[in-house]
């Protein structure tokens, strides 16, 4: 176990924060990229595509 | 590869879906040796005692929070001069990165001032200046969120990044400039580090681990942006089609 001394809750808070804002971040991130995914397959479903990929459609 | 090749989203993408994943690996194996070093290896300071461990956080952060206005300032130069299709996407992409790493440096500062100092805060210039950092970043996230059409945001937000690029030799040199209660640089100095290698040595590996957070959080938020402009497109076509 290490020995944080007499001033072990900053330390301990200071680490906690640091993990907490990095995880906040982290999670935003990923749940972003998956809504817009989400979001981008629902519109391409709906037959909603870019003027690029229906020309690639056409033989 | 030139940047300019990267000017097409397609192959940002796949260069992106590539490098990812290598990026992740690299950033958890930093993060593991650099904690280990910093909270196993590295000795109490003489003065301070433990409380030097929230250094390994605290200055990596100040650097990253720095570093993505710098990003940014570069990114601006990009949308206004260059007109780089992806460097407004980097610019904003950036913004809550810097932003939340600003805020670790802040809170952590706070920290470690307390038995420090004996304060948690104390207006000098270079919390200040920092402070002052934090809410440019605010400010920008915030001018983005206002204005809807991307490219006009865009201007508007490299124009506003530009402006408070000021504050970055400010910041740097404000512990020279003026008298401060923060200590002088003592990593990045003239004449060398003045920290032991014991100390320094997890200080730079934190520092890295925390740079390739940065640059892997950055390239999964600007895959996102182009992602999310792409909505935007389909969403207007839609809107188009439906009103002829």
């Amino acid at each position: 176990m290490i020995d944080l001394g007499a001033h072990a809750g900053f330390i301990v808070a200071a680490y906690a924060l640091a993990f907490a804002v990095v995880a906040c971040l982290i999670t935003w991130i990923v749940a972003d990229h998956r809504a817009q995914l989400r979001i981008l397959d629902d519109l391409e479903r709906a037959g909603v595509k870019r003027r690029s990929a229906a020309r690639e459609e056409v033989p | 590869m030139r940047l300019s090749e990267l000017a097409n989203p397609s192959r940002f993408n796949a260069l992106a879906e590539r490098v990812l994943p290598w990026l992740v690996v690299a950033t958890a194996l930093a993060f593991a040796l650099g904690l280990y070093q910093a909270l196993f290896v590295a000795p109490d300071d003489y003065q301070q005692g433990a409380t030097v461990k929230i250094m390994f956080i605290h200055v990596p952060s100040a650097w990253l929070g720095m570093l993505g206005w710098a990003l940014m300032s570069i990114a601006a130069l990009g949308t206004l001069v260059w007109r780089h299709p992806l460097a407004d996407v980097a610019m904003k992409a950036a913004a809550p990165i810097g932003a939340a790493f600003t805020l670790i440096c802040l809170v952590t500062g706070s920290l470690w001032g307390r038995p420090t100092w004996g304060t948690y805060w104390v207006w000098d210039a270079r919390l200040t200046s920092v402070l002052i950092l934090f809410l440019m970043y605010l400010g920008v996230i915030a001018l983005w969120r206002t204005v809807e059409d991307p490219s006009r945001a865009a201007r508007a937000a490299a124009i506003l990044t530009l402006v408070g690029a000021v504050n970055l030799p400010i910041i740097k040199f404000s512990v020279d400039w003026w008298n401060t209660l923060h200590q002088p640089a003592s990593v990045l100095r003239l004449g060398g580090s003045t920290i032991y290698p014991t100390i320094l040595v997890p200080l730079l590996i934190m520092a890295v681990a925390f740079t390739l957070l940065f640059v892997t959080l950055h390239l999964s938020a600007m895959r996102n942006e182009l992602l999310r402009r792409r909505v935007r497109t389909l969403r207007l076509m839609r809107a188009a089609a439906a009103n002829p």
